[in-house]
């Protein structure tokens, strides 16, 4: 069997890719299995919502029994990422229609910067390399979803304490975001307004009034810096 | 609510919901997104709910005891091994094989 250039190309690229979401994947699905629901529901979320870090928070919210309104929240915020670094893309996307509305649904970090990283070859249409890493890039998240899910269910190990997956993805997604930012200001108001909330406030709230907290800090800063630095500033 | 139903509506929320966070800057292109307000929340609010986030994981169990010492050791433990390898699967699967190793030992 010989492939295309494109599909070589295409292969070769999603690789790591493809090392990082089967194993992903299945910890998402044995972590999904222990909600005691049937494992297509996992890959269901893997085709539907497609979001490595929104999934592993679904599934702390439904553990908690959170409300819709929680859940939608809490996804809008820790997909708001995907909202300030999407712009880059816009001017180099060429593909129209689905394919455009298909890309967009699957952008994800990974595919996000497997797109922008790789300088591609002059014969390889741009578009139909952008279309075919976003969909095998979701090939290999479903594959792990699935096997989790399905392997979680099926085997008798004891999984106690599993649910550490999800805090852990959090640790290390804090930590990249102080590498990309190296400034340890938010992490301290956050700590402080988080801990804050939990112990002083509202345990079963906390993410909701922790978050407006923030967002009432983060607005009056600006503000004051913006009178300080004058309107033109 | 049976089950069917109840997980297809939060499937359906949670894929319309993440869809619309990437969809938007396609949507409101440069109009919106070069306002500083903007700037300002999209450089320090991910920070601020990834820590919000770590926090949440330990709702019910944050306390000022020894019982937390064990999450704490294990969050330590994540960060150190991300901070030596960068690799967020070691780091993460290091970290949770601890803390279930410590669970299931009783410790936890």
């Amino acid at each position: 069997m010989t492939l295309s250039p494109l599909n070589t190309l295409v292969l070769r690229t999603s690789l790591p890719v493809m090392f990082g979401y089967l194993p992903l994947g299945a910890a998402f699905g044995v972590l999904f299995s222990e909600l005691d629901h049937h494992w297509l529901y996992a890959t269901a979320m893997g085709l539907f919502i497609y979001a490595g870090a929104g999934q592993f928070l679904a599934v702390g919210l439904l553990a908690n029994q959170a409300t819709l309104t929680e859940m939608a929240v809490a996804t809008l915020l820790i997909n708001s990422r995907h909202i300030f670094y999407g712009l880059s893309l816009i001017s180099r996307m060429p593909n129209r229609g689905w394919r455009r509305l298909y890309q967009i649904f699957g952008l994800t970090d990974e595919t996000y910067s497997l797109i922008t990283a790789t300088s591609l070859p002059a014969d390889i249409d741009r578009g139909q390399f952008q279309l075919r890493v976003t969909a095998i890039n979701q090939l290999y998240w479903l594959v792990g979803c699935t096997v989790g899910a399905w392997l979680g269910s099926q085997l008798e190990f004891s999984t106690d304490g599993i649910a550490f997956v999800l805090p852990a993805l959090f640790m290390v997604l804090t930590i990249e975001q102080y590498k990309h930012l190296r400034d340890m200001r938010p992490f301290v108001t956050a700590l402080a307004i988080g801990l804050g909330t939990l112990l002083l406030i509202s345990r079963e709230q906390m993410l909701l009034i922790a978050i407006l907290l923030s967002l009432s800090v983060l607005m009056m800063q600006y503000a004051a810096r913006r009178t300080h630095k004058g309107p033109e500033a | 609510m049976n089950e069917f139903w109840y997980l297809s509506s939060v499937i359906a929320l949670l894929a319309g919901v993440t869809f619309l966070t990437r969809a938007l800057p396609f949507m409101v292109l440069g109009r919106l997104a070069d306002h500083p307000l903007l700037e300002h929340l999209g450089r320090f609010l991910p920070p601020i709910v990834m820590v919000l986030l770590v926090i949440y994981s330990f709702k019910n169990d944050v306390a000022f005891s020894l019982d937390f010492l064990p999450e704490l050791g294990c969050l330590l433990l994540v960060t150190a091994l991300h901070l030596a390898f960068r690799q967020a699967l070691i780091s993460i699967v290091g970290g949770t094989a601890m803390y279930m190793l410590l669970v299931q030992m009783g410790v936890g």
